[in-house]
Parts: structure tokens; sequence; C-alpha cells
């Protein structure tokens, strides 16, 4: 567990954790949004979710609000006031950084993907997105979730392996974790999955 | 059993416990799921209509026949439903009618921002408005109740943070059907000719004052009383974000947004000091609120436009800006919604773009994404249908001066959903427009929906399959031809062969969209950029796929950079794994650099 990561979790008496995915249509994002309140309500607390889906699909940024605790009202949580940024790609880190709260914790996946102005030459793709970052928070965690999911044997896995990185800084017990793991996935991607689940658990910076 | 569920599931749910077996749409974001959801479940008979007003049209028989019936849709979806929804309030309904409306504020998925609570108001019918996906499913039930009980259709007001929030929903054990179907004949109350619709139309304000009693009493109209300092009107979505940042204020939380509880309101109004509307969109309640007399303070604080979040609340009523770190000084590019690689549009689009003195009259599906660079192929996009007829308008305005130069594009469904009609216009007006039906065999905006020429149903039988060309030719129109919008040489050919004929022309461009499993099987080879042709021309970018990207020299190791031209400054680059070999890209490059991976 990182050292300054106090655990956010289940342990926590009318207060409401807020926790903010973001990247690109196509990273599993939802997926991975789904598992983990699954896992909360697993853990007895009440939970909301919040994404919009349609237009935002095709190549767009995605977003998934996750907020839990004892009693949620809303579903999506203010800027200033999000306690985890989950950032499935660097650029995604950086668009919606004034979402967290000063003590927020970030963690980013080291994976770029360009956005179309990038690739048409029109606008440079930031170089120093996690220095960015660094910067302005204290508690920045950067996993290469594409490494993880390939040494996991499944490629596809890279949000799990991100949902396992997430998993040091939250209180559920691992059991809850792999049970839910367990119905979210058809058998044949089920090993893998724990894999990356347990690549991103395991993962230590540095 | 508690399930978390998203609004839209919670509908479908909520209906299918309650009895209702009966349901029809058509697809819009974000109503979608609903129905998809709905025609799931055990028993259920669900179809997908051609457009919103047809799918009101089959649910009002349904519940004339005594039927349960679920009609669901997007706002701007209820303009195409208005014309039977507003008389269908005059003959009442028999069995029960409840149509969702799901609104879009803030325009996620729509080319406008309409509050279709005014519909409730200006159809005089009653609409119940959930905020979380537990009261969608509780509230849907209410409003299958209320149907029955005051004889009249009444409307689910959902919105996208609604439809597509998901929360915890306790399911619980279906009632069991009960079959009320049977044929019954009552002219007086379904032939809405002058002389017994305007006995019909006494019988609506008596119902709807009838539900203006029952709304004082009805327990999902509910006072939360707290400090009494601040008093908060609200329904729907905005309640939780203000009890997000306003835990200790008064609430009264409207579950029906109309017909209004004025005494209910009156006494909230009594018990608080300051009383405070808070709504998105229009001042819907704050107007009819000041029209009692009760003075309220609601659009001096809240905007008009956009839905909220707790961050608007806190701002409107606390002064409190919430970013508490600001984004970092860098030029963040941003990521619009594009094309898939591969989508058959690109094809289509780019040789239109080139067309730089055609107007090309868009649609609503994904194709509309074409008006952005570097494509620039579409010049117009208002409501479904409005391609035709605004390419038909367009060319006998301008004349001669229009001759060759109008086109009008729109997408398969959306052609069947309101397109036939307008193209019979041109046909029968005798227009000089090109109408190209985007035919990429199925919805898929909304996320490949079935309809008349995908040859199946909602659900999953084998139906029909609309022949296109078969119904240009008997709807009378001069030219019908058919593209592969893979093939740009043959799509430029015919798109100017057709430009240039005199009357009416339909161009079928057809193609699957790559994201449809059923249509889209082939398998091709990625493409790649051979650095040792390329000239860095650019042309492969002005088709703005995602997997093509430009590497500057600047950004190369010197000992690296493959010159091939005097002038040139980069190279295009391909992403291999995002790829379809759709073959565009070979297509537009003058040098052959472009081949495919080994």
């Amino acid at each position: 567990m990182d050292k300054k990561g106090k655990k956010a979790g289940k342990n926590i008496t009318g207060r409401v954790i807020s926790v903010l995915m973001a990247g690109v249509g196509g990273q599993g994002i939802l997926r991975a949004s789904d598992i983990l309140c699954r896992v909360i309500m697993e853990a007895g607390l009440d939970v909301k979710k919040s994404e919009v889906h349609g237009m935002a699909q095709r190549g767009g940024c995605v977003t998934s609000h996750v907020r839990y605790g004892q009693k949620v009202y809303s579903p999506i949580e203010r800027k200033g006031n999000v306690e985890i940024l989950l950032a499935f790609e660097k650029l995604e880190a950086l668009r919606y950084l004034d979402y967290l709260k000063h003590s927020g914790r970030i963690i980013i996946n080291e994976v770029e993907i360009y956005p179309p102005a990038v690739n048409l030459g029109s606008m440079t793709y930031p170089d120093n997105a996690v220095d960015l970052v660094r910067h302005k928070f204290s508690t920045v965690m950067v996993v290469n979730g594409r490494d993880l999911a390939a040494a996991s044997g499944n490629i596809r896995t890279e949000n799990t392996v991100l949902l396992g990185a997430l998993s040091q800084w939250l209180d559920f017990e691992l059991d809850i974790w792999e049970r839910v793991l367990k119905e979210s996935f058809p058998p044949k991607a089920l090993d893998a999955n724990l894999q990356a689940f347990h690549l991103g658990r395991d993962y230590r910076e540095g | 059993m508690k399930v978390l569920m998203s609004g839209n599931e919670a509908i479908a749910r909520g209906a299918y416990e309650c009895g209702a077996r009966f349901g029809a749409g058509y697809p819009g974001t974000p109503s979608t799921e609903i129905l998809e959801e709905f025609s799931k479940y055990e028993g259920v008979y669900a179809e997908w209509a051609p457009n919103e007003k047809v799918a009101l049209e089959v649910g009002i028989g349904a519940a004339v026949a005594g039927a349960k019936a679920l009609v669901t849709m997007k706002h701007v979806g209820v303009n195409v439903a208005a014309d039977p929804l507003f008389t269908v309030s005059y003959t009442g309904t028999n069995g029960a009618l409840v149509v969702v409306s799901a609104d879009d504020p803030s325009l996620h998925s729509s080319q406008n921002e309409q509050d279709n609570r005014n519909y409730a108001k200006f159809a005089k019918l009653p609409m119940l408005e959930p905020a979380d996906s537990a009261e969608a499913g509780r509230f849907v039930k209410i409003a299958f109740e209320i149907s029955a009980a005051f004889d009249t259709p009444v409307f689910l007001r959902s919105t996208t943070r609604v439809s597509h929030s998901k929360s915890v929903v306790v399911t619980e054990t279906p009632v069991p059907y009960e079959d009320r179907t049977e044929l019954r004949i009552n002219p007086s109350k379904y032939v809405m000719v002058p002389a017994m619709a305007r006995i019909r139309r006494v019988e609506v304000e008596k119902h709807l004052q009838a539900l203006r009693e029952f709304a004082e009493t009805f327990p999902e109209n509910r006072m939360e009383i707290n400090n009494t300092e601040m008093g908060i009107i609200t329904a729907g979505m905005p309640y939780n974000y203000a009890k997000d940042v306003l835990p200790n204020c008064s609430y009264l939380k409207l579950g029906l947004v109309h017909p209004l509880p004025e005494k209910l309101i009156r006494k909230f109004a009594s018990l608080v000091k300051k009383l405070f509307v808070i709504e998105e969109l229009d001042p819907f309640l704050e107007e009819q609120i000041r029209a009692m007399g009760i003075e309220v303070t609601g659009k001096e604080l809240f905007s008009y436009t956009n839905e909220f979040d707790p961050g608007v609340i806190a701002g409107a009523m606390m002064k409190k800006t919430d970013a508490a770190v600001k984004l970092p000084e860098v030029a963040i590019p941003p990521r619009p919604p594009n094309l898939c690689p591969g989508c058959p549009h690109r094809g289509l689009f780019h040789v239109l773009g080139k067309m730089k003195t055609t107007f090309v009259a868009g649609d609503i599906g994904c194709y509309t994404l074409s008006f952005m660079k570097p494509l620039e192929g579409l010049h117009s996009c208002v409501c479904m249908g409005a391609s035709i007829g605004m390419a038909h308008g367009m060319s006998k305005a301008l004349g001669e001066k229009g001759r060759g130069k109008v086109v009008g594009v729109i997408g398969d469904s959306t052609f069947i959903h309101s397109g036939i009609t307008p193209l019979l216009n041109l046909a029968y007006n005798q227009g000089d427009a090109v109408i190209v039906i985007c035919d990429n065999r199925t919805t898929a905006m909304t996320g490949m929906q079935e309809h008349p020429a995908t040859g199946y149903t909602l659900q999953g039988a084998k139906a029909k399959e609309l022949d296109f060309q078969a119904l240009a030719a008997v709807l009378g129109i001069d030219s019908v031809r058919v593209i592969d919008p893979y093939d740009l040489k043959n799509t430029r050919t015919v798109m100017k062969e057709e430009l240039a004929r005199s009357g009416s022309s339909l161009v079928v461009s057809r193609r699957s969209c790559v994201l449809f499993k059923r249509r889209y099987t082939e398998t091709r080879k990625p493409l790649r950029v051979n650095v040792n042709k390329c000239i860095g021309c650019r042309n492969c970018l002005d088709l703005g796929c995602p997997p093509i990207a430009w590497r500057s020299f600047k950004d190369q190791p010197a000992n690296e950079i493959i010159k091939n031209a005097k002038k040139q400054e980069g190279n295009s680059y391909i992403d291999a794994d995002l790829c379809t070999g759709c073959t565009l890209c070979r297509q537009v490059c003058k040098v052959g650099a472009i081949e495919e991976v080994e």
C-alpha cells in the first residue's frame, strides 16, 4: 500500500466517496466501473454511478463517476471533490484533474491514444503529462496497463489491471473482488482477468 | 433482490413487474435501452416501429384493446408523435398507456434541448418524473395505475442522467399477468370528429381536475422539513444534486410534475422563510408557482441551459466555486467523437467533401460527424428526415443556380423513420436533387437496433427486408443507383453522373457498419505506410481516419528520416492495431506508399 494512501472504503460514516474513471471509448471503462459498483454493493454500501452513452462512444472521451457511502444522492461528483482519479490514458488524466480534491490521488495508465488534432499534426500531445500531474498532486501511481495485461496472457484485460491497482487504495476485501470478478467474466476469459487484477493489485512503482 | 440498474433498465423492470406485456418505440439516446431490456422479459411483445408516431399509435391501439402498453422515445421523438398524443388525451386509453420521454439536458446526443415537461401541460397529460433508478421502477408502476384509474395516457419523463446512471434497485416478484384484452367497440369515445371531440374535451378538463386533487395527497409529492430558513421545490435528478450540497434544507420533492398540487405548494411555502425552485431547463415549476401568487427564486440563480450537477447547485446557492486545482497550463487536445476506423460513411463523405460547390443537406446519424474537419462533407442537420425535404426545397429555390449542386444524405434507419414521404414529394414535385441513403444496414448510432430493412425484428424474428431501390422506383424517382462507399473512384463517378443529369436521383451507398457483427464478417489485412515511398502529401490524413497519424520529421531522429520529396516535412503512420484494412487511404495515396501488413 502506498505510504501516503490511506484506504478509502467501507469504514465511513455519512461520507460519500467519489472515484472518477476517465479514458477513451473502447478501453473498457464502463465494464470496470460496473465491477467496482458490484464490489461496493457486496460490501453493503449504497452506490451510484453515471456516465454518458451515445456519441461519446465513437472515439470520444468516456468518464464514469462512481460514488459510494451509507446513502448516496447524486450519481455525479462536482469539480474539486473527487477522491481518486483512475485515468485510463495520460491525456485524460490531465483533462479531468480539476475534479480532484487537493488531497486527491491519481492512477495513470501509461498509455497514449492520439486524438484527431494530434493525428493531423495541428496540435501536439503533451510529452510531460505525468510530470504535470505529479507537480500538482503528491500521490500519483503510474501503471503500464498494457504491459501488465500482456503479462496476464490477454491484452484485453487492461481495464482489469487498472482495477487491481485501484483496489490497493480501496478498503474492500480481496475475496469480494475475486467473487465479483468471477461473476463478471465468461469462463474462458476469467483466468487472465484474475491474473490481470492481481498484477495490478501487486504492482508497486519504482 | 438488490440489483444495480440503470434508470432505463429499471423502467423496463418496473413495467414488467406490474404486468405490462406490450411495448413499442423507436431508438434514440437516452431512451433506447428501455425497450431493448423490456423486450427480453418472458411473455413480453415489443417492437421497434419505423418512427415514434407509429410507435405511439401502436401503443394506443394496444391500450384501447385493453393492454397495458409502454411506448418509449427520446425527447425529440415526442415531436414526431405529437399528433396522436394530443388527441389520445381526449379518447383516453381503456387499458393503460405510459409514454416515456427521455430528455437530454446538455444535448449529450441530440440536436436540441427541449424540456418535454411542457408537453404534459400542452397535451393535458399527467407526468411523473423519477430521480433515480429505484424511483424509475416505482414510478412506471404508478404511471400505469394512474393511466388505468383516470383513463388517460401518462408521461414518464426521464433525463439522460436518470436513464444512464446506475443505482440500487430492489426487484420485486412480478404480479401475475392478467389478460384484459378484448375487442371493444365504442365510437363515441374513440371517433374524434368535432361533435364527439367537443364532449371528450370536457372530460379532459374533468380528469385533469381530478388529478389535481390526487396530486395533493400523492405520497411521491413529499415534504422533507428540516431547517426552515430555505425551502426548495424540485423534482427528478436535480433533487439529488441539491440534497448532496444542501442536506439540511427543507424540500418539497415533486414526483408528479403535472398537474401541480397547489395546496401542498402553498403549505410548503408557508413553512419556510425563503422559497427556491431548482429545475433544469425551463422555469416550468417556477412559472406556475409564481402564477399562484407565491414568491419564489429560481432562474435568477440558475441557468436555462444545460444539465446541472452538484457544483451548479453549490455555485448558485452558496456562491461557491469548487475546482480545487486549476488545470495545468498546457493545451489539452480535444477528443471529439469521430467516425470509426473502417466506417463506410468515410468514403462517401470524402467524395462529397471534395465537391466544394455542392451543398450537402445532412440528417441524424453517425454520418452527421462528417461535417467536421477534415471531411467537411455535410452542411446541415435539423431533424430526422429533414435532409430530403431541405435538398428538394433548396434545389427548387435555387433553380438553375442550384442545378447539379444539391445533395441530401440520410441513414437507412432515418430514411425509414421519416425520409419516405419527402422522397415521394421530391418525385411528385419533380425536384432536382440527388438523395443518398447511407445504408450501413442497421441503426448504428444508437447501438445496432433492427429496422424494417435489416430483415429482423426487435425480438429476433425474421422479417421482410424493405428494398430501397424498389421503393424508390414505385415512388417515381427517375434514377436509382447502388454504390459501395469503399470504392472511391466509382462513388465519385456515380455522384458526378447523378448530379449532372436532371430529375430526381437516389443513390444507395451500401456497406455494413464495421461494428455490426452480423453483417460485417470480412477480415481484411491492416495497412501500413512504406516510409521509403511516402512523400508526406497528407492525402491519407484528409480521411480523418483514427489509425492514421502524422509524424513530423522534427520529432524523428535525424538519422532515421527518409525524404522522398523536396519539401517533405514528415510522413504518415498507420496504427495496425486499429486499422481495419478498408483501403480508402491506399486509394487516395498517389505514390503507392500504403501496403498490406504481411
